[in-house]
This record gives C-alpha cells, sequence and structure tokens, in this order.
C-alpha cells in the first residue's frame, strides 16, 4: 500500500492437502498493509482461516500446506523462497504469542531459561548479556526480575502470558503477531493484559497484529481492524469507522450477535454456518446467510472496493455508491 | 446441512477430515487402520495365511505326521521337499500339524492374557484409589516373577499338558496389557462426556460397557495381536525346553527334538531351520500387524510432527479462477 | 458465614426448586506427585458458605473468575461430590447426604451440560443414541417406538429441525453449536426441573451463542430452572434474572441482574465490571486494575477475601468477615462493611 508499511501481505492463500486430491482452500487470498507502531486486529470467529493466515506469515505450517502471495517486511519478499527466505526473519523481525502460549511452557526448565532460548538460538544477544536482557524482559512485562529462576507451574495464567510476551521480545523483533492472548484468561487479567499489550508495543514502536474473536477487546487496543469470513478479508478499516458504520452486512451481523454490557437489545445470533472451505465457493461467501442479499450475490464475487477514507470493503452492496473504487 | 468441524484453525479441520481420529462407524475405522501403513496388511495377510495352514492340515499335508516314510534324517528329495526327521517322519507334515499347536497355544494364551490384563486394567483405571494401588501393586508381582522356573515348577507340579502352557503364558504376559488398558482408562474417565453420562446418572456397569470398553476395544485388540506373538514365541521354547507337551506335535519340540537327535551331528538343516523360520515369520507377521493397528489408533504414538515443518509454495497466479 | 436463603420473586410461590443453605466443600491439597502431606493437610477451601436459591422458570447466573469456587459448587448442586457442609435441598427435599442409590432417580430432575461441547458427546455414538441414553438410564420408554418419539421431540425442542437430518449423525459432523444443542437435547429428554449449565456458550462462536442462550430463554419460560455459570458479565447482564458474584468461595454480591450490574455495592463487582470491553470504545472508560491476583484458596486472607486488592479496603476489613447484607431493593444483598456508607454517599448506589 505505502512504502512506509512495516509488513505488507499480498494476495497470500493457504491450501492444506486433505489426501486424495482434495484440498482445504483456508485463505483465500487476503492483503494487508500494517504501518509503524499500527496495532491491526485480525476479527473472525473460528473457521475464518485467521489464525492460519498468521501462522503462514511465520511459516509454520505443516507439510500438508502450500502457500502462495506475497509478504512484505520492509519491502523484502519473506515468502520469496519459503522456508528458505523465511527462517532468518522468524523471531528476529516478527515473533508470535501463540494461542495458549500460557500452557506451552516447557515444565522441567525455569522461565528465564525458556526466555533466553531464543536470543541464544538466533545470537541476537551477546551470552554475556543475557541475563541482563531476561530480567530487563521481566520488568517490562510485569513480572519481577526475580522470578527468572522460577518454573512455569509456580506462575498463575496471566503471568504465564506475560512470560510468552517476553519470549516473543526476545530478540526485538518489528512486528508482533498475537493469537488470541486474552481467551482462556479472567476478564481482570484479561483487562490486564490488554493493557500491557497497548504500552509495550507503544512503548518499543512496535507493529502488530491482534487476532482475536473477541471484537470488544480488538475494539480496545487496535487502531485498525480487519474483518475475515471463510478465508477472506470482509472489510477493513479504522475501528471508530468500522464500529460506527460497518459496509459489510456480516461486520454488521457481528456486532449485532456479541452483546454489550450496558446496551439493551439482546445479541441477535448469524442463522447458518460458514461455507465449506473444502469445495469452490462461487460468488460472495457471505450469500447464504446474509440479510440484505442480492440477485447476483450468489453469482459474483464482489470485489475489493474503497468505500471511504481508508475503508474497504467487499460487498456489493457499496458497488454505485460514488466514493467506491475498485483495489486490485 | 453438514459442515465442517468449525473448532480450532484450518490445520486441524484438515487433519480431522483426513481421519487421523477415530471415530464414525466401524467399518471406516477398519478400512482406516488397513489402509493406513502397509505393514498392518502384511502382518495380517501372514498370520491368516498360517491360520489357513493350520486349520487346513489333514488337507494339505502330503503325508501323515507320525507314519515313518523311510530313513532317519533323510535329506530333502521330490517326494519329501523338506526330509525326514530323527524319526523318519516327513518334516513338512510335521510342520503343517506343528502350526496347529502353536498357534492354537498362541491364540488362547494371548486370549487369558488379555481377559486377565484387560480386566485387571479397566477396573484399576476406573476405580482409582485404593483398588488401583492394591491391582497394581499385584501387577507389580507378576511382573518380576522370572517366567522359566514358573515354567519349570508349574511342569513339575501341574504336568506337563497343552491347557497348563496356555495358563502358564497367559499368566506371565498379562501384566503389560494390564498396565496400557489402565492408563488409558484414566485418561478416559476424564472425559467429559463420560462426567456428562454420570452426572444424568448412569451406572457404573453402563459407563464400562458402552462408554469406555469400545473406546479401549481397538487397543485391546492391538495388544492381542502383539500378544499372539508373544505367546507364540513362548510356547516354542517352553516346548524347546522340555516342559512342553510330549504327545503334541509343536514347532518347539521339532526343534527339541532334532537338538536332542542330532541333526547337527548328521548336518540336518532341514530338521532345525523350517520350525525355526515358520515361528519367526509367524512372531514377524503378529508383530507388525499388532503395531500397524497401533499406530493407526495412537497417532500420538508417531513423532514425525515435532521435525521442522515444511510446506510448499505455489507459483503465483496472475488470476486466481483455476476452480 | 451467611445468613438462610433468600428467596426470589419469582412467579412459583412456595419453595424454591434449589435452595442451596451454607455450602462448604473443600478438598485436600495434593502434593508434587500426589503425596499427601499429613502433618500439615492443607485445605483447598473451594466453597466457604454459599447460600443461593433457583425458582423454577427462573435463571440465575453464578458469575466468578476461575478459582472462585463457582464450578465446585454446581458439582456439589448435583451431588457429584459429598459437601462437607451445609445443604443442598431440591424441591423441598434434602438431597446433601443421599447414598448413590438414593440419589439415582432424583438424578432425573437436575441435570447439567457443559462447557466443551467438542467433548460433551461421546464420539462413536451417534445422536439418536447419545439423547436416547438417559432414556434408557431411568428406565423411560422400553419400547423402540416411543423412544423414537421422544428422541425426536427432544431435538425439536433443541431446534435441530429437521430431526431425521440429526438423527444418524457423529458428534464430528455436527458444529459446536449443533452438538451443545444435541448435549442439551439429551439433558431435556427427561424433563428435568434444573437444569445446570456450565459455561454453556464461552466456546462457542459468537454469532452462536445468541441463539443458545435464546434456546435456554425459551426452555425456562416453560417451568426449568436454570443456574448457569459463567465468567462473562455481558451473558449474565442480558439472559440472567438474577446474578450471585463468587469471589474466593463466598458470593460477595446477589440480587437481580440489572441492580447487580447497574448498581454494584461491592467493590469487587464493581472492577469486573470496569473490565469489561465495550462494543463501543467510545463507551470504554480505563479498567479499574486491580492489582494481583485471586489468593490462593488454601491460606485465603483473613476477615474480607478481597481486601488484599480492594481499593477502598479499610482496617475492619482485614480483620472481621462482612455479611451480605442489604445493598438496594428487590433481595440486592453485598458483602462488604461499606455498603452503609456506599448507600448513603452516592444515593443511587
Amino acid at each position: 500500500m505505502t512504502a512506509a508499511a512495516t509488513l505488507e501481505v499480498r494476495d497470500l492463500h493457504v491450501w492444506f492437502g486433505l489426501g486424495h486430491g482434495r484440498e482445504l482452500h483456508a485463505v483465500r487470498g487476503i492483503s494487508l498493509a500494517l504501518r509503524p507502531g499500527e496495532r491491526l486486529g485480525l476479527v473472525g470467529e473460528s473457521g475464518c482461516g485467521k489464525t492460519t493466515a498468521i501462522l503462514a506469515l511465520m511459516g509454520l505450517l505443516p507439510p500438508t500446506a502450500s502457500v502462495s502471495g506475497q509478504v512484505l517486511l520492509g519491502g523484502e519478499n519473506i515468502m520469496a523462497r519459503g522456508e528458505a527466505t523465511l527462517r532468518p526473519h522468524r523471531w528476529r523481525d516478527i515473533a508470535m504469542v501463540f494461542q495458549g502460549a500460557m500452557n506451552a511452557f516447557n515444565p522441567v526448565r525455569t522461565i528465564g531459561a525458556q526466555i533466553a532460548e531464543p536470543m541464544r538460538l538466533h545470537a541476537t544477544v551477546p551470552r554475556k548479556a543475557i541475563p541482563a536482557r531476561v530480567a530487563e524482559l521481566l520488568e517490562l512485562v510485569g513480572i519481577p526480575a526475580s522470578r527468572a529462576s522460577r518454573y512455569p507451574h509456580e506462575f498463575s495464567g496471566g503471568m504465564r502470558q506475560r512470560a510468552a510476551l517476553a519470549m516473543a521480545l526476545a530478540c526485538s523483533p518489528r512486528v508482533l503477531l498475537a493469537d488470541e492472548p486474552t481467551t482462556a484468561l479472567d476478564v481482570i487479567v484479561q483487562a490486564q493484559i490488554l493493557e500491557l499489550l497497548r504500552s509495550v508495543t507503544e512503548e518499543l514502536g512496535l507493529a502488530m497484529i491482534f487476532v482475536s474473536h473477541d471484537l470488544p477487546a480488538v475494539a480496545v487496543i487496535c487502531h485498525r481492524a480487519a474483518v475475515m469470513y471463510a478465508g477472506q478479508v470482509a472489510e477493513e478499516g479504522p475501528v471508530p469507522s468500522l464500529l460506527r458504520d460497518p459496509r459489510h452486512p456480516y461486520t454488521r451481523m457481528l456486532f449485532g450477535a456479541t452483546p454489550d454490557l450496558w446496551e439493551g437489545s439482546a445479541a441477535q445470533p448469524i442463522p447458518g454456518a460458514p461455507p465449506r472451505l473444502d469445495r469452490p465457493i462461487i460468488g460472495c461467501s457471505f450469500a447464504p446467510r446474509c440479510d440484505r442479499v442480492m440477485g447476483h450475490c450468489q453469482e459474483q464475487r464482489p470485489d475489493w472496493l474503497q468505500v471511504a477514507e481508508d475503508r474497504f470493503a467487499a460487498c456489493h452492496l457499496n458497488a454505485g455508491l460514488p466514493a467506491a473504487q475498485v483495489q486490485p | 446441512m453438514s459442515t465442517l468441524p468449525l473448532r480450532a484453525d484450518a490445520a486441524a479441520a484438515a487433519e480431522a477430515a483426513a481421519g487421523t481420529t477415530v471415530t464414525g462407524s466401524r467399518l471406516a475405522a477398519a478400512r482406516r487402520i488397513l489402509a493406513s501403513e502397509p505393514q498392518t496388511a502384511v502382518g495380517l495377510a501372514i498370520i491368516a495365511v498360517f491360520i489357513g495352514v493350520a486349520l487346513l492340515a489333514p488337507v494339505i499335508a502330503p503325508y501323515s505326521p507320525t507314519t515313518q516314510a523311510g530313513r532317519v534324517y533323510a535329506a530333502p528329495s521330490a517326494a519329501h521337499w523338506l526330509g525326514l526327521d530323527d524319526g523318519g517322519y516327513d518334516v513338512l507334515s510335521n510342520l503343517i500339524y506343528g502350526a496347529r499347536t502353536s498357534l492354537l497355544v498362541g491364540f488362547v494364551a494371548a486370549l487369558v492374557g488379555i481377559v486377565i490384563g484387560g480386566g485387571v486394567g479397566l477396573l484399576s483405571g476406573y476405580a482409582g484409589g485404593r483398588a488401583d494401588g492394591v491391582l497394581m501393586r499385584a501387577t507389580d508381582y507378576f511382573l518380576v516373577i522370572p517366567d522359566i522356573p514358573l515354567m519349570i515348577v508349574a511342569a513339575a507340579i501341574f504336568g506337563q499338558n497343552l491347557r497348563n502352557i496356555i495358563i502358564i503364558i497367559g499368566v506371565i504376559y498379562w501384566t503389560s496389557t494390564a498396565r496400557l488398558i489402565r492408563a488409558q482408562v484414566k485418561s478416559l474417565r476424564e472425559r467429559t462426556y463420560i462426567k456428562r453420562v454420570q452426572s444424568a446418572g448412569a451406572s457404573h456397569y453402563r459407563v464400562l460397557r458402552y462408554h469406555l470398553v469400545p473406546q479401549v476395544g481397538p487397543l485391546l485388540i492391538a495388544n492381542t495381536v502383539l500378544m499372539i506373538a508373544n505367546a507364540v514365541f513362548a510356547e516354542t521354547y517352553i516346548s524347546f525346553l522340555g516342559l512342553g507337551d510330549p504327545s503334541v506335535i509343536s514347532w518347539g519340540k521339532m526343534i527339541q527334538d532334532s537338538l536332542t537327535g542330532g541333526a547337527i551331528f548328521y548336518s540336518a538343516w532341514w530338521a532345525i531351520l523350517p520350525p525355526g523360520l515358520a515361528v519367526t515369520i509367524v512372531v514377524l507377521g503378529a508383530t507388525m500387524a499388532g503395531q500397524g493397528i497401533e499406530d493407526a489408533l495412537n497417532p500420538r504414538l508417531r513423532v514425525g510432527h515435532l521435525a521442522v515443518r515444511r510446506f510448499r509454495l505455489r507459483p503465483l497466479y496472475g488470476d486466481l479462477e483455476r476452480e | 458465614m451467611t445468613e438462610g436463603a433468600v428467596t426470589t420473586g419469582a412467579a412459583m410461590g412456595g419453595s424454591p426448586l434449589l435452595d442451596v443453605r451454607g455450602l462448604v466443600a473443600r478438598y485436600p491439597v495434593r502434593g508434587v506427585a500426589g503425596v499427601r502431606r499429613w502433618r500439615e493437610r492443607p485445605v483447598v477451601h473451594a466453597v466457604e458458605g454459599v447460600s443461593l436459591t433457583v425458582a423454577a422458570g427462573e435463571i440465575v447466573a453464578l458469575v466468578g473468575e476461575s478459582g472462585c469456587g463457582k464450578t465446585t459448587t454446581a458439582q456439589a448442586v448435583l451431588r457429584m461430590l459429598a459437601p462437607d457442609a451445609g445443604s443442598v435441598l431440591l424441591r423441598g427435599r434434602d438431597i446433601t447426604r443421599l447414598s448413590h442409590r438414593e440419589l439415582r432417580p432424583l438424578r432425573r430432575e437436575m441435570q447439567m451440560i457443559y462447557q466443551d461441547p467438542y467433548e460433551s458427546l461421546d464420539p462413536r455414538f451417534r445422536v439418536r443414541d447419545a439423547v436416547a441414553e438417559p432414556l434408557i438410564i431411568h428406565r423411560l420408554a422400553a419400547a423402540g417406538a416411543e423412544r423414537h418419539e421422544l428422541v425426536v421431540g427432544a431435538l425439536e425442542l433443541v431446534g435441530l429441525t429437521p430431526p431425521e437430518l440429526y438423527l444418524d449423525r457423529f458428534p464430528h459432523e455436527l458444529s459446536g453449536g449443533q452438538r451443545q444443542r444435541v448435549a442439551i437435547a439429551a439433558a431435556m429428554i427427561v424433563q428435568p426441573r434444573l437444569l445446570v449449565a456450565d459455561e454453556p456458550v464461552s466456546m462457542l462462536d459468537v454469532s452462536v451463542r445468541a441463539g443458545i442462550l435464546a434456546l435456554l430463554d425459551t426452555l425456562r419460560r416453560d417451568g426449568l430452572g436454570v443456574l448457569m455459570i459463567t465468567h462473562d458479565l455481558s451473558t449474565a447482564a442480558h439472559h440472567a434474572d438474577r446474578i450471585c458474584v463468587m469471589y474466593l468461595g463466598r458470593i460477595v454480591e446477589q440480587g437481580p441482574a440489572s441492580a447487580v450490574v447497574h448498581s454494584p455495592a461491592h467493590p469487587y463487582t464493581r472492577a469486573l465490571l470496569s473490565a469489561v470491553p465495550r462494543r463501543d470504545p467510545r463507551a470504554w472508560a480505563a479498567p479499574e486494575v486491580l492489582p494481583g491476583e485471586l489468593p490462593d484458596p488454601v491460606r485465603p486472607p483473613r476477615g474480607c477475601g478481597f481486601h488484599p486488592r480492594c481499593p477502598v479496603a479499610v482496617p475492619e476489613c482485614s480483620a472481621v468477615l462482612p455479611r451480605l447484607r442489604a445493598a438496594g431493593p428487590a433481595a440486592h444483598l453485598a458483602a462488604c462493611h461499606l455498603i452503609a456508607d456506599v448507600q448513603a454517599t452516592d444515593g443511587a448506589g
């Protein structure tokens, strides 16, 4: 999009082989741009491909997967030759906090040792300086540095999530990917972690992609958000604008299904279920469930349109509006 | 309307669709197991062949195994493909009839072991607490009993016959099954659907019979097949040591007879090698089949997924209307 | 310890469907490798004197963070474990000390649905068998045709229509929401009076949750009493009639849902509410970020369990355990020493 983008994804596709020649087309051409210091939320329900997409950015896909598209980190396509071009950047420039990271610690090694591990592996910090750096990271995420010699089971879930964040920051990356970091946490701890993510990314000037199905959590700390459905981006734009004026029926219905604590109206479920991704999808993938479906929605795939300043949506309802321009 | 499971990411969905979980109809599950690894089918085929041989012994054996047909240790010839043994009997016929004993003992002893081991494991894993502790201690005691001295003592006290051999083999080998089943039952017992039917009022019998046993059943089958390998081998060396039933033909007895009859002295390899080879092949076949079934049932036993993951790249397309 | 049970203003008069009084449940802590330390015998104080009621046709939400004891409370209500003290009355009958055999017929009246729809169903059972199983357990409907009728009826009740489409499916062929509906059908087929729902929608997609909650709403209008355990305050606010907030094994606030959400009297409730992200970020004020985390239930603090983290604690809070006292109209209670002050200064509280 712009030359100054820290991370740019162009037309990313991911397929999973299912055996006997069948394939699951999990990510169907998504494009994103992440500006320096920006927090982008990737919102969607289970099966929409958001986790697969960011795993693809890190190159952490199983052998049954195949990928196409470009991933530009600082202008360089790190997906050009797959693992070969991704490996030098993994963790050093782009790091990830995984879903359920708090349960993924090695129980027989101390937290400090595990945070130090990426530093050792990627040789980003001189050996003598590693303990000091570990202490620095722990303090940054709100864990007293003295607890570096403790084992994972001595920490609570929230503390382990903080430690997972420290591990991701170990090699001072430019981009942080966070996959559902607050799911499975209590609401008070969740608020703490969200606040932590916000302050850490601000302080270090990091760009972050925050993947979640929890819309309010995304709304709280992200500048921009992209809503995903059936492997594609349905809509994208700055969060306040997205909330105030959704331009895709799925976004609007998703808001409608999310209960708000004080708002009077009860949540409305979205009828039906997402389409199967192991078969071709003709037309708009949301058409069978859409409440504003039109005649040609089931036949023609909607273009990616710019519907307003910095706002994009893939929906036929936006065609014909004066501001709409087709984007490549 | 049927949809893919929406849980977790697409990779998990893909795996589920590819069928590495044991759910759904039994026939589909059986087909999956057979197809997953070639060794399974090969192993089962080998066992099937030997079962066939054992069952059809009177039909396919060229001679009677108890009728003298010529000189002692006559070499193989067109009339006697494996020559004659120390009593002048046809080796091939003895081999064929020996299959009956070895397989019979193997299967029945494995069954005894599975019933005892499976029962102990089931009860132990389900009951937990003190009962579990007691049963596990008992298992440990049986584990440390040395098998050969036990066989010698049993042969001396109870006499040498097939029934006793079967019992002894079962008694020696049930412990591994018990541990395996216990571990499986212990983890299954904590599953939500078990708790749900318990909270709905299901009796222990119901939970065991309809929910736990069917789930451990396949694992039990895999273990049974592996046990058959052990049992056949055990019968062979019991007979080889002279503790077997002297009135029946078995491969172990054939080996023992040939050694005490001085086959080596006469360079009569045809009297020693065939039974040994037969045992080896049967054990190999059972092991292959058992391990194949176990691997298919328990994908977590595989460690391939721990290796570095390599995904593939596709060339960029200008227009993605491939579908 | 809290004072007696507070009955509700539900339509059905008389004794409530579920009456829990002074429930106490503790269990011993295991050391590493499961060895009990006999000398110290530390004990997890999971539930310390919980009293609540559920009336027919009412949804009561039990809200709290993980570790506060709400799941243990639910297990005690269903007699999946024997409480150490207190009593559980189901339709007026004390079931606290009954043996398992005596409990069996009563289990028909109270059913539970679980958090994880992907684990709630035996993967080898078809929908038809899973839903029919409770009938077999309780020996209702012996004949095949009658059983089939009831199964079809249950599936229709939970919105899985046409039922014929689902009867022969295996769980892995269903979505999360559909599986949860099957679990509800299996629970409802025996026509229970009380349904305990442990986080019934937390593992489902947002677009599916509202459907399941609407289903529970429909069921309770037919007279079912529901005890819903949830950590999601938004769900509780919209779907429950009453909310009970738990902290460290005790109920710290309870009352009509709207009162608890709009006029929280207990500092913990206030903190919880402020921490819930709002859909509209403009409406979200900075959360009252509480320091620290839930204390160790093996060694709970003296006095009010919340005082180490409470922003408005006074010296009395660390010495004396506060009792539930009136904090507003319509049986709105809270266990806090500062309540009288709160009401005096804020008026509406």
